[in-house]
């Protein structure tokens, strides 16, 4: 076990891999000097054919990276914000997620798009949404969203060696948080939920940095006689559906936390879950905390009012077991 | 040029097989069964046989929806083909894909595109990955007209230019995008040189001479193959059709229609040049010729008899490791 920021995690996991598979390679814009800090120093170890640098044409550097990934290569491309893939929506929407179907299974795509999400820099509408709800709605393709340093390595390595697209979510404000994590990293498999904390009261399911937040909030329940089970699903497809349901059969009462869209969002998605899967669990109306639906703004006092807090998420799990 | 006869006998083929194979789905669409549009490439044939006969199974070219000639000429297997466009579970793509969608990664066909301009940026790919793994593969993107006003094209240019990736891009200038003239909607009468002023070299050619197809690509190929990064084509010749068989052309000229015919036909230029100058028999031609109309009938009773898919192949094929 080291201490790693969830940055220098990923860049290590990054690392391990093209160490491994020569076939790995990484591309984008300023990846060589690791503007978003991930793969600094990587061109040093592996020069110009496995870390290139792309000009400012996702489209292009998405397409090639998909048309690397069906021609021998396993690509780790780099889309700076998430905000950015309306410009290269279609390589992913209609090339990376269905040439495998189209092709009646001919094509498999081992490629990952790494990318970055969450709100909180300052940064206002288009660089800082939360869009892996979007992506989930796709099928063909897996969708990451790590919340800790060590599970951004692990599902980093596990994504590198999947044969198929995966849309990998790193949240931009965890990238300086420390932990102790394994080294070397160690693959974590897709589709099972990490949990996080233990209870009876409620479950929460939380996602990416509201995980963090979720996990204060814990602690505070807990000091007033209140336990729940923390669930981090890590991937939203695959969505680890027996852990959430195995939970709220238990404790008869659901909040969801996601920083994604209020609207057809992941939140909405596992309050559905619940409804149809997991209807005679509840005790109670399942909870959604998320953002409002607005775009994201500037102002500090605006997005940290836009941005659910812990004290938001204590707040919904009083409500929730109606002990407002 | 001075080509071999075994080479001359080969482009004719390819030529011929792509119009035969063609000419029988007009015929089967008539007669019903045969779902979703066509998008004919009659008239064109020329463009890919030339091109692809210099290409290898470790080349990979990227096509479009106009793209049985591209997959005929990249060495496609007719019967699969004519059984994916009856939707059949026998089809190259097990009936998931249809005419927009062809593929065959085993003969270096990456795939056709619905999304036009989309298959550009995927030539890239597998053009970087030849360069990588160090297999002196080359990769062609074929381009409409109309796909050539494409971001997605524009930008795959600048940067196969930028990074030397041995590329071709072949744009098919027909004159037309759907029911649009091309040139209308065009800001410049000049594709190449707008090409060119990304950083690469660049030729108009006649679509219709195979010669012209042949020898232009023999170069550009031979350029990627080389390390000296891409080329652009870009080779005029008609579309005999409308955009999809059924179009009644409402928006084209008669006289266009019938001079892509008579005077344009890529097919009897070839033929008219091959006999003059005596370098093969109309005998030899002509065998050909049947041949192809009768595997084409083959291909197409067999598709009419062979299955749909079975409802359970819904589910499959959408990740190579389940979820
Ligand atoms: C992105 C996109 N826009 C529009 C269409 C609809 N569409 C299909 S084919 C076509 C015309 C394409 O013209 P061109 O590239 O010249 O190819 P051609 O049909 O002449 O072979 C259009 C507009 C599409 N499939 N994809
Ligand atoms: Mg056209």
């Amino acid at each position: 076990m080291r201490i790693k920021s969830y940055s220098e995690a990923l860049r290590d996991a990054l690392d391990q891999e093209m160490a491994r598979d020569p076939r790995v390679i990484i591309m984008g814009e300023d990846v060589r000097p690791g503007v978003m800090g991930v793969t600094q120093g990587l061109y040093d170890t592996y020069g110009p054919t496995r870390v290139i640098d792309t000009p400012i044409s996702e489209t292009a550097f998405i397409g090639a990276a998909i048309g690397a990934a069906m021609t021998g290569l396993r690509p780790v491309v780099e889309l700076m914000f998430c905000d950015f893939a309306g410009v290269c929506f279609d390589q992913i929407l209609n090339q990376a997620a269905k040439l495998r179907y189209m092709t009646g299974g001919q094509i498999s795509l081992p490629l990952v798009i790494r990318t970055t999400m969450g709100a909180g820099e300052r940064a206002a509408a288009q660089h800082s949404q939360s869009l892996h709800h979007l992506f989930t709605a796709i099928p063909g393709l897996k969708i990451v969203v790590p919340a800790t340093a060590e599970d951004a390595a692990g599902l980093l390595l596990t994504a590198i060696r999947d044969p198929d697209p995966v849309i990998f979510f790193e949240n931009k404000m965890l990238y300086d948080s420390q932990m102790s994590v394994s080294d070397p990293a160690i693959a974590l498999p897709f589709g099972k939920a990490h949990l996080l904390r233990e209870g009876d009261d409620l479950t929460i399911v939380a996602l990416s940095r509201m995980v963090g937040f979720a996990r204060t909030a814990c602690d505070e329940l807990a000091q007033k006689g209140i336990s729940a089970d923390l669930i981090d699903p890590r991937t939203t497809q695959p969505l680890d559906e027996a852990a959430i349901l195995g939970s709220l059969h238990k404790t008869g009462h659901l909040l969801v936390v996601d920083e994604g869209s209020a609207r057809c969002g992941m939140a909405a998605d596992i309050a559905s879950l619940a409804a149809s899967k997991g209807f005679h669990s509840l005790k109670a109306p399942v909870q959604m905390l998320t953002p409002p639906q607005t775009p994201i703004p500037f102002a500090p006092e605006l997005e940290d009012a836009w941005l659910p807090s812990s004290g938001d998420i204590e707040k919904a799990a009083y409500t929730l077991l109606q002990k407002v | 040029m001075q080509l071999p006869r075994d080479t001359l006998l080969r482009l004719w083929r390819t030529m011929v097989r792509i119009r035969a194979f063609e000419e029988r789905l007009i015929l089967e669409n008539r007669k019903g069964g045969i779902a979703g549009h066509l998008h004919l490439y009659i008239g064109q044939e020329a463009i890919a046989t030339g091109v692809c006969a210099h290409l290898a199974d470790e080349d990979a070219i990227t096509s479009t929806h106009r793209g049985h000639g591209h997959a005929l000429a990249k060495g496609c297997d007719a019967t699969g083909m004519m059984a994916e466009i009856f939707g059949r579970a026998t089809g190259s793509c097990a009936g998931k894909g249809g005419s927009m969608h062809i593929a065959d990664p085993k003969r270096g066909h990456l795939g056709a595109n619905g999304i036009v301009g989309a298959n550009a940026p995927l030539a890239l790919g597998a053009a970087l990955s030849a360069k990588t793994l160090g297999t002196h593969g080359v990769s062609v993107a074929f381009i409409g007209d109309g796909a050539s006003n494409q971001g997605a094209v524009f930008e795959s240019m600048n940067m196969a230019a930028a990074m030397a990736l041995p590329v071709l891009f072949v744009i098919e200038q027909n004159g037309y995008g759907e029911y649009t003239r091309t040139d209308a909607v065009t800001g410049t009468a000049d594709l190449a040189a707008r090409a060119a002023s990304f950083g690469m070299p660049a030729q108009q050619i006649d679509g219709t001479d195979i010669f012209a197809v042949y020898d232009a690509t023999q170069s550009a190929i031979h350029h990627a193959r080389t390390g000296l990064g891409p080329t652009t084509l870009v080779a005029t010749a008609p579309r005999f059709g409308g955009h999809y068989e059924g179009d009644n052309q409402a928006y084209r000229s008669a006289s266009d229609m019938q001079k892509a015919r008579d005077q344009q036909d890529c097919l009897a230029l070839y033929r008219n040049r091959i006999l003059e100058a005596g370098l093969l028999e109309a005998r030899d031609l002509d065998a050909i010729v049947h041949a192809a109309h009768s595997d084409m009938e083959q291909a197409a009773r067999q598709a009419r008899a062979d299955a749909p898919p079975a409802p359970a192949a819904l589910l499959t094929d959408i990740y190579a490791k389940a979820l």
